[in-house]
């Protein structure tokens, strides 16, 4: 048995019945990485030695009886939430040095569960990004054609469960960065209703569609992490004062009678879609009515606008969260300019990225006098128009179906000096976020050169148990999950 | 093209980023790329659509006016690039 391939589920039965314990599997992790990080590189920063004191403390609380779901379980968290005493770069030169000086709210809660944080995956810089290709720390490669991306933004997370570097990992979901690399990397990735878990810590890219969500090898593990991370902050003005079930409640096999699931009619339409894709999610819709659940056609009018509207919408928000980098509070700063209007350009220009940059400057353009409201304006009017679109297919079903994304994961450099076509791959998992709806990545078949492809399930808000729920009989009823990359 | 280098180097300067004239080119080619593809949106009827800024419904998020756990001075200059007797340190702003 090799440790560092359990689920969250597995590791968790053999911890409590003390067949292994917390060091032996943290080891097992810190060992494979070692073996791959190499090939992979999906991690900014291990974190050998705070890990292995973790272990040592999760495996005296289990000698005392003290076991959580979590407790024990070697976990990767994407670098933009901030860690105590542990870097936290965002993938930017700009904060290369940071060492927060406080955990985000979803870190202390996987600490009050024992959980070993392993370390920090890589990402595109500040999360603005498809490919992990915008990193300005390093390349990740993709575990199942290491000739291709890994997805983005949460490239590095979605690489490191793939490949077995961890257990299971958290990503940050703005425009689709924990479902599109989920299913890139043929793992499940889940991005919950906006305000369903506390931002808090979350370095921030667009706040009206960030999201932190799990990243992991089954759907099981995906509810457990919900358990462990979901619910109301009050250090969060945003996150919504609502009950918490217990997301593993839902995952029984008992089918999916009673469900109705919708297929959007445009997405059919959808420029580019590859014929794999195509064909694999063709045969899970037909699984998954099955296995029970009534299919109906839904109509979403708008799907045509949803890139331009994000596209806006989040640079616009960028703009003003990242003028907070200016070389005085924490990050880079350029130590060479003695006016302070030159330090501020030369510290920013000199510590982002291009596509940082490049974000930047549309947002800004779009939100300057003259342009606000055919910009800003206009795109937040045509969000009202998505959003109501989903209302009422929502109203006739429970949940959404659709590829994730339009192809398998693409070689590295492939897209890269073409940003539009870059965006263009968002165009299915865009408008969970402009809509703050849940939206889940399971995988559900591969392509004829044998990369995953993944199955997205969209619902209602905070309703993930539905998601979870057919996710759930979806895995059980395949076996795509339990495929790994040789590496 | 839809943003002229000019509108680049303005925007550039609204934003605190310095451009040299190869990046000048690059974005005004690339985000003009852009800014084409979201003009699509002039095709959808707005009129009277109220703007979504929040996808959430939440009203404003009270709380008592209380003191609680906060990080102290020490910790909150951690990581400034310079500081001085518990302060920031800037380039001299006033000549």
């Amino acid at each position: 048995m090799k440790l560092y391939e359990l689920t969250i589920e597995e590791a968790h039965k053999l911890l409590k019945e003390k067949e292994i314990s917390s060091q032996e599997l943290t080891q097992a992790v810190l060992d494979r990485i070692s073996a791959v990080e190499e090939k992979v590189g999906a991690y900014v920063t291990v974190a050998d030695e705070l890990a292995m004191d973790q272990a040592r403390l999760a495996d005296k609380a289990i000698s005392e009886g003290n076991i959580s779901p979590l407790t024990g379980i070697p976990l990767a968290i994407k670098d933009l939430m901030c860690t105590k005493g542990l870097r936290t770069t965002c993938a930017s030169e700009i904060l290369e040095n940071f060492v927060p000086p406080y955990d985000a709210t979803v870190i202390k809660k996987l600490k009050k569960l024992d959980a070993v944080i392993v370390g920090k995956t890589n990402m595109d810089e500040f999360a603005m990004g498809s490919s992990n290709e915008h990193s300005g720390m390093k390349i990740t490669h993709n575990p199942w054609d290491l000739t291709c991306i890994p997805g983005g933004s949460s490239g590095g997370s979605a690489a490191a469960v793939a490949a077995d570097m961890c257990i299971s990992s958290l990503g940050s979901d703005t425009g689709g960065s924990i479902r599109q690399p989920a299913s890139h990397c043929g793992v499940v990735g889940l991005k919950p209703t906006y305000g369903r878990v506390s931002r808090f810590g979350l370095v921030a890219f667009a706040s009206s569609l960030d999201q932190i969500g799990p990243v992991t090898k089954s759907v099981t593990d995906a509810a457990v992490m919900m358990n462990a991370i979901a619910g109301y902050d009050a250090a969060d003005s945003t996150s919504v004062p609502k009950e918490t079930p217990d997301y593993t409640s839902v995952l029984n096999k008992d089918g999916l009678n009673g469900l109705t699931v919708g297929i959007p009619r445009e997405y059919s339409e959808v420029e580019g879609l590859d014929p794999d894709v195509s064909a694999a999610v063709k045969d899970a819709i037909k699984k998954i009515q099955e296995m029970g659940a009534e299919c109906i056609e839904v109509s979403l009018p708008h799907s045509k606008y949803v890139v331009a509207v994000y596209y806006v919408i989040a640079p616009s928000e960028a703009s003003s969260n990242l003028a907070r980098y200016d070389g005085v509070k924490y990050g880079f700063r350029d130590k060479d300019k003695s006016e302070l209007t030159d330090m501020y350009r030369s510290t920013r220009s000199g510590g982002f990225g291009p596509e940082v940059q490049r974000r930047i400057i549309i947002g800004t353009y779009c939100l300057s006098a003259g342009y606000y409201d055919a910009y800003y304006g206009k795109a937040s009017q045509v969000r009202t128009l998505i959003m109501e679109d989903f209302n009422k297919a929502f109203e006739k079903c429970d949940a959404i179906l659709s590829p994730t994304a339009p192809t398998p994961a693409f070689p590295i450099g492939e897209k890269v000096d073409d940003p539009l076509t870059m965006y263009l791959s968002d165009i299915f998992t865009l408008s969970a976020n402009l809509a703050g709806i849940p939206g889940i990545s399971v995988p559900c078949g591969f392509s004829a050169h044998g990369l995953p492809i993944g199955l997205q399930i969209t619902g209602k808000h905070f309703n993930e148990e539905a998601l979870l729920r057919i996710a759930y009989n979806f895995e059980q009823a395949t076996d795509f999950h339990k495929k790994k990359p040789s590496l | 093209m839809k943003i002229t280098k000019n509108e680049v180097i303005h925007v550039a300067a609204l934003s605190r980023l310095d451009m040299n004239e190869e990046s000048i080119d690059k974005f005004a080619s690339q985000i003009g790329t852009i800014l084409e593809y979201v003009d699509t949106l002039k095709q959808v009827d707005t009129e009277g659509v109220k703007p979504t800024s929040h996808a959430i419904f939440l009203t404003n998020a009270f709380r008592e006016d209380e003191e609680k756990e906060h990080l102290d001075r020490e910790n909150a200059l951690a990581n400034a690039p310079e500081k001085e007797d518990g302060n920031f340190v800037v380039p001299k702003v006033i000549a």
